[in-house]
C-alpha cells in the first residue's frame, strides 16, 4: 500500500517561483534569488551577500557565519566592499558614457553574512582595502591566541591557520603579555573548551540556544576578557552538545571522545549512516589503520541538516571490541572454514520441512541482506520477523525507534506489522515442538521471549552476529558479522529515505558482509544464482520490491533517495 | 558678546527650584504638552489628512533638531523612519545612560528638573503614538532614578500619564530601568538588548535598525535626555521659532560640558553655533580661562571619543564670505563655532557636547593611556576589530607610560588604530576607542617618539634596571 506524505522532498508542492536579481561579485554577473529562507524558520529572508557570492562560487573567509546559524556578524572576517547603481535627483540611474549604470562604492564595507543584496549591486571581494581588512581581522584574532596548533585538536581543520595561510603574518608585531583565560574547562559531560583558542564567534551558543532550544552557553566578562562558558551551575549536556565541537572554527571546544586520539589529516573519511535509531543521519566516518576514530555528520538537507545526536556519534566503540566474534563455528563450537559452514547449513536447510522453520532477522540488517534473508525465508516457507528497539525520541534528530532500518525489515517482507508481533507465535511454535530450525542475524532472541530453554530445543539454529551473546553461545552454527563501517549496503529511514553506506575498515578476522554469504548461501539452497556485488544486488531487489521500484544503486548517490511510503 | 542662552535649564538653577511636579507645574510646566494635545487634525489642501501627531512630527522635523546624544542625527528624520505599518507597538526609549567621558549635561536636567524631560518624553510618545515608553538610565545614577521613579509617580498622579491622560483617549506608561554600569549601553541597539535582559552586545545594521526592528522586534526610537527636552520646546514655542535659535541646520540650544584646566569647569547651556571653542574656555561667563601661568596644549571638543584639537591648529573651513559667496577661510581652532558642521568639518565632532581642556601641564601620553585604558575596559567584545585592538592600545600605551616605551610604538599604535575604525566593527565603539590614539599620535608624535626614546636609552644605559618580563606583565595586568 502506498501512502503519499508530504514530508519527503519529492512528494512536495513545488515551492512558489523566488524573484530573481542581478548583481555582480568580482565584476561577474550572477543572477540570485531575491530571498532565501531561514535555516531555521524557513521564512524568506533577503538574501544576503555571503550567498550571492557563493552563487558566484568566490568564495569568502568567515568565522562567525554559518549557513545552518542566525546571522551574527561579530567576526568582521567577512567584510568586502561593494556599490550600488548611483540614483540621479529624478531618481533615475545615472548612466556612464557606455550606457552601463554608474556604480557610487560606498565607502564603507559591509560584513557579507548580513548585508542583503539590491539589483545591480557590485560586490568586491578582493581589492587590497577587502585584502587589508582580512590581515587586520586575522591579526586581531591571533594576538591573543595561545598559538598552540602542534597540541590542538584542530589543527588540520581549523579556521584560523586556513586563514593564516592567505592572510597571515609570518611574524607577530604584538610585543605585549597575552590575555590568559581559562584552560580545560570541563564544560559537560562531552565537551572540554579552551577559552584561550576561543575566537567568541558564538556559533556554538546560537547553535544550542536557537537550534537545540537548551540555552546553556553565554559570555561573560567584558572587551578582550570575554570569556565562553556554562550558564553559572547549569552543566553543558543535551544530546546536541557535539555538534559546537564540529561547528568551532578554531580548538576552542574539543570532544572528551576524541580530544588527543588522532591527528585528523591521518583520518580516512568514509561517508556513512548513523545506526543509531530510524532517522538515519547521514555522517563520516573517520578511521585510521582500521580503527573508527570518530563520526561526523554529514550535510543532507532532506535528512539531519547539519548535525546529528551525541547519542549517535558516540555509539561506534563496539565495532572495535576486542570480544568481536571473528571465527566460524560449526556444532560443538568446532571451527569451521566458511565453504564448509555454508555447505553443511545449506544441506541443513534444503531438509527443512514446510512451516518447520523460522527466520529473526534484526532491522539493522541492510535492506540486501533483509531482501535475500526474505527469499530464504519464502524457500524454507518460514515465520519471519525483526525485533523492536525503541527508546525516547526527541524533535530534533533522534527517533523513537532505535532501528536503523525498520522500515527495509517491513518492506522487505521480514517484519511482522506491527514489528514483534509473530515473536510470541515463534517462541510458541519452538516450545509445541513445531518449529526446529531457526535462523537469527544480528538479535539476541533471548531477550525476545525465546530463552535458553527454547533455543534449546531447536534442531538447527543458526546465527550470525557481531557480538557474543546468550543466542551466539546456543547457536550450532555462527556466522560472525560486518558492522556497517565494515561493509556497503542500504538503509531505508522512517521517511522512507533510502541511502546507501560505505565500508570504512576491514572487518576483523573471519567476520565476512553478511549479503555476501547469504548470496553464497541462497545459491546453495536454492540454486538460484544472484549477484555477487551489491550494485547488482541492490538493483535486483529494486526490480522486484515494489517500494523500491525504479532505484539504482548508483542514483541512490551520496544523499540518497526518497520512496513515497 | 557671547552668552549662555538658557532654555532647557532656565529654572534648573534658580533658588527654590525643586524636582517636585508642583514646582514645575508653577513655572508652566506640562502646559507644553497641554498644547500638543489640543492640536486637532487638519486638512491639506490636498485633501490629505493630519492628525495632530503627525503636526507635531512635522513641526519637530521643521525645527531642525539634531539628536543631543552624540551623532547629532535629526530628530525629525529619526521619528520619520519609524516603521508605522508594522501593527506592532512603537517603542521610545529615552537614552539617560549619559556615560561619554567628559558629559554631564544630562545629570543636570535629570537631577534638577526631571518633569522637563518627561514632559517632552510625553510628547515624543504621544507623537509617534508610543504607548508604552521607558527610562534606561545609567547604574551610577542611583540618585536620579530614584527621583525619576518619584517624578513619574507625581505625573501618574496628575494624570500626564496613565489611562485616558487629561480626559484624552490617550494612554501611556513610562518605566525607569537602571543600568549595571556599562558605556555601551549608552549605543541604542546595545541599550535595547540591555533593556531586554541581555548583554548590551550593539545589533547588527542591517537588519536591526531600531526604527524598524529594535526593541523586542518591534520599531523603537532612542532619544537622548536633551534632545526630548528641546522637543518640549519646540512643541511649545513652535518648530519655526524654535529654529531661529542656534545656526542654519545646527538649530536650538546645547547644553555644553566644560570640564578639565579650566578655571569654571561647568555646564552652559548656548545656542548652537553661536559660541567658538575659545570662548567656551576662555569667557569668563563660560571656562573663564586656564589656569594662572598655563597656556593650552590641547582640547577634545565632543567627549572622550572625539578626535583631539592640538592648540594652534589651523583649519580650512568653507565659510560664506560678506559676498554672500562659499569661500575657504583659514580658522584657527579656538574660533571654530560650536556646532554639529564645523566641528566636522575640521576633523572631529562635537558628540556629546563634552570639551576637555588639557593645559601644558598635561603628558599627553599619560592622557591617552588613561583614554584607552577606559575604552578597553568599555569594549563589549562582541566584535573581533574593538574586542582585540582596544585592549592592545591600552597595554601599548601602559607599558609607553611605565618605562617600556619603544621609539617605534607611535608608529606601532597607529598601525593598531588605524585597522579598527571605518565600518569594520558592529557599532560606532570602534571609532570611539581608535580616533584618539589616531588623533593623539598623529598630533603630538614627537612626545610619543621622545618618551619612547628615552625608555630605550635608559635601558640601554642600564641593562641590570630594566625589569624582567614577568614584572612587566603583573604591571600591565594590574593596570589595563
Amino acid at each position: 500500500m502506498t501512502i503519499p506524505i508530504a514530508t519527503t522532498p519529492e512528494t512536495k508542492p513545488a515551492p512558489a517561483p523566488v524573484d530573481k536579481l542581478k548583481v555582480r561579485v568580482d565584476g561577474k554577473e550572477v543572477e540570485v534569488p531575491k530571498t532565501t529562507p531561514d535555516p531555521l524558520t524557513g521564512k524568506p529572508l533577503p538574501t544576503t551577500m555571503i550567498q550571492a557570492c557563493n552563487v558566484a562560487r568566490v568564495d569568502v573567509p568567515h568565522y562567525c557565519y554559518h549557513p545552518k546559524l542566525p546571522v551574527a556578524g561579530n567576526c568582521r572576517m567577512c567584510l568586502v566592499e561593494f556599490g550600488i547603481p548611483a540614483v540621479g535627483p529624478d531618481r533615475k540611474p545615472i548612466l556612464n558614457p557606455d550606457g552601463t549604470p554608474k556604480i557610487s562604492k560606498s565607502p564603507r564595507p559591509a560584513i557579507a553574512c548580513a548585508t542583503p543584496i539590491s539589483p545591480g549591486m557590485e560586490i568586491y571581494t578582493n581589492t587590497p582595502a577587502v585584502k587589508q581588512m582580512r590581515e587586520g581581522v586575522l591579526e586581531f584574532l591571533l594576538i591573543n591566541h595561545p598559538l598552540d596548533c602542534p597540541i590542538c585538536d584542530q589543527a588540520g581543520e581549523c579556521k584560523l591557520q586556513e586563514y593564516s595561510v592567505d592572510y597571515g603574518r609570518s611574524e607577530s608585531r604584538f610585543v605585549e603579555p597575552k590575555v590568559h583565560k581559562p584552560k580545560r574547562v570541563d564544560l559537560g559531560p562531552r565537551i572540554v573548551l579552551d577559552d584561550e583558542r576561543c575566537i567568541l564567534c558564538t556559533r556554538c551558543i546560537r547553535f544550542t540556544k536557537d537550534v537545540v532550544g537548551d540555552d546553556a552557553l553565554g559570555i561573560v566578562n567584558r572587551g578582550s576578557y570575554n570569556t565562553l562558558t556554562a550558564y553559572p551551575g547549569k552543566i553543558f549536556d543535551n544530546n546536541y552538545t557535539l555538534n559546537t565541537v564540529d561547528i568551532c572554527p578554531v580548538g576552542a571546544l574539543t570532544s572528551k571522545d576524541f580530544r588527543f586520539q588522532m591527528r585528523v589529516w591521518f583520518l580516512k573519511e568514509t561517508k556513512s549512516i548513523c545506526t543509531s535509531c530510524a532517522t538515519g543521519c547521514n555522517i563520516i566516518v573517520g578511521s585510521r589503520e582500521e580503527k573508527i576514530y570518530r563520526y561526523e555528520p554529514r550535510e543532507n538537507e532532506a535528512v539531519n541538516s547539519s548535525w546529528m545526536c551525541d547519542y549517535g556519534r558516540l555509539n561506534y566503540k563496539w565495532i572495535g571490541r576486542q570480544d568481536r566474534l571473528v571465527e566460524v563455528r560449526g556444532p560443538n563450537a568446532g571451527a569451521l572454514a566458511w565453504t564448509a559452514a555454508l555447505r553443511e547449513i545449506s544441506h541443513k536447510l534444503k531438509q527443512v520441512s514446510p512451516d518447520s522453520a523460522a527466520l529473526i532477522a534484526s532491522a539493522r540488517q541492510a535492506n540486501e541482506e533483509l531482501y535475500l534473508l526474505a527469499k530464504l525465508a519464502r524457500k524454507l516457507g518460514a515465520l519471519t520477523d525483526s525485533v523492536p528497539r525503541q527508546g525516547e525520541g526527541d524533535k530534533l534528530l533522534l527517533n523513537a525507534d532505535r532501528n536503523p532500518n525498520s522500515l527495509g525489515a517491513r518492506l522487505t517482507g521480514i517484519s511482522a506489522d506491527p514489528m514483534g508481533a509473530n515473536l510470541p507465535k515463534i517462541a510458541e511454535a519452538i516450545r509445541s515442538g513445531k518449529i526446529k530450525t531457526l535462523i537469527v542475524f544480528g538479535e539476541d532472541v533471548s531477550k525476545a521471549g525465546i530463552g535458553q530453554d527454547l533455543l534449546g530445543k531447536l534442531e538447527t539454529l543458526i546465527v550470525s552476529d557481531i557480538l557474543p551473546n546468550p543466542t551466539t553461545r546456543a547457536a550450532h552454527y555462527l556466522l560472525p558479522g560486518c558492522a556497517h563501517a565494515e561493509k556497503r549496503g542500504s538503509f531505508t529511514s522512517t521517511k522512507g529515505r533510502v541511502q546507501k553506506f560505505m565500508k570504512a575498515v576491514e572487518p576483523p578476522g573471519q567476520a565476512r558482509a553478511e549479503w555476501e554469504f547469504l548470496h553464497e548461501l541462497i545459491f546453495n539452497t536454492t540454486g538460484q544464482n544472484g549477484y555477487a556485488s551489491i550494485e547488482g544486488l541492490f538493483n535486483q531487489m529494486a526490480g522486484e520490491i515494489s517500494a523500491f521500484k525504479d532505484l539504482t544503486w548508483a542514483g541512490l548517490g551520496d544523499m540518497g533517495v526518497s520512496i513515497p511510503l | 558678546m557671547p552668552a549662555e542662552y538658557r532654555l532647557i535649564l532656565k529654572y534648573a538653577d534658580q533658588p527654590g527650584y525643586t524636582p517636585d511636579i508642583e514646582c514645575y507645574l508653577r513655572n508652566g510646566g506640562y502646559e507644553a504638552f497641554k498644547k500638543a494635545l489640543a492640536i486637532q487634525p487638519k486638512t491639506l489642501p490636498d485633501g490629505r489628512q493630519v492628525s495632530g501627531a503627525e503636526q507635531i512630527r512635522d513641526d519637530v522635523k521643521l525645527s531642525g533638531l539634531r539628536g543631543r546624544g552624540g551623532a547629532g542625527f535629526s530628530c525629525g528624520l529619526k521619528w520619520s523612519f519609524v516603521d508605522r505599518k508594522s501593527n506592532k507597538p512603537i517603542y521610545l526609549i529615552c537614552n539617560a545612560d549619559e556615560s561619554e567621558p567628559g558629559t554631564f549635561k544630562d545629570k543636570q536636567i535629570l537631577y534638577k528638573d526631571p518633569h522637563q524631560m518627561l514632559e517632552g518624553m510625553i510628547i515624543a510618545c504621544y507623537a509617534n503614538d508610543v504607548h508604552l515608553a521607558y527610562i534606561y538610565i545609567r547604574g551610577e545614577f542611583v540618585e536620579g532614578a530614584k527621583i525619576l521613579n518619584r517624578a513619574l509617580k507625581e505625573a501618574r498622579e496628575k494624570n500626564f500619564l496613565g489611562k485616558k491622560i487629561l480626559g484624552s483617549g490617550y494612554d501611556l506608561e513610562i518605566h525607569v530601568h537602571r543600568g549595571a554600569g556599562a558605556y555601551i549601553c549608552g549605543e541604542e541597539t546595545g541599550l535595547i538588548e540591555s533593556l531586554e535582559g541581555k548583554r548590551a552586545y550593539p545589533r547588527i545594521k542591517p537588519p536591526y535598525f531600531p526604527a524598524v526592528l529594535g526593541l523586542y522586534m518591534c520599531p523603537t526610537i532612542v532619544n537622548n535626555v536633551e534632545t526630548l527636552c528641546a522637543v518640549k520646546h519646540i512643541v511649545a514655542m513652535g518648530g519655526a521659532e524654535y529654529a531661529r535659535l542656534g545656526t542654519p541646520n545646527n538649530t536650538g540650544t546645547r547644553i555644553v560640558s566644560v570640564s578639565g584646566h579650566v578655571k569654571r569647569p561647568g555646564y552652559y547651556e548656548v545656542e548652537v553655533g553661536k559660541v567658538t571653542i575659545g570662548q567656551l574656555i576662555n569667557d569668563p561667563v563660560f571656562g573663564g580661562g586656564l589656569r594662572d601661568g598655563r597656556k593650552l596644549k590641547a582640547v577634545i571638543p565632543g567627549g572622550s571619543s572625539a578626535k583631539v584639537f592640538k592648540a594652534g591648529e589651523k583649519f580650512k573651513l568653507k565659510r560664506k564670505g560678506p559676498d554672500g559667496k562659499d569661500a575657504e577661510q583659514e580658522v584657527d581652532m579656538l574660533d571654530l563655532p560650536y556646532d554639529f558642521d564645523s566641528l566636522i568639518a575640521a576633523g572631529s565632532m562635537s558628540g556629546s557636547g563634552a570639551i576637555i581642556v588639557m593645559d601644558d601641564s598635561t603628558d599627553i601620553v599619560e592622557a591617552l593611556s588613561n583614554l584607552s585604558e577606559f575604552y578597553a575596559h568599555e569594549s563589549c567584545g562582541q566584535c573581533t576589530p574593538c574586542r582585540e585592538g582596544s585592549l592592545w592600545m591600552a597595554k601599548a600605551l601602559h607599558r609607553l607610560t611605565h618605562g617600556q616605551g619603544r621609539k617605534a610604538d607611535a608608529e606601532y599604535l597607529v598601525r593598531i588604530a588605524d585597522n579598527i575604525p571605518g565600518g569594520r566593527t558592529i557599532c560606532a565603539f570602534g571609532e570611539a576607542c581608535s580616533w584618539p590614539v589616531q588623533s593623539f599620535v598623529a598630533k603630538f608624535k614627537d612626545e610619543f617618539v621622545a618618551r619612547g626614546a628615552a625608555d630605550e636609552e635608559r635601558r640601554a644605559a642600564c641593562p641590570e634596571t630594566r625589569p624582567r618580563k614577568t614584572e612587566v606583565e603583573t604591571a600591565a595586568k594590574a593596570g589595563v
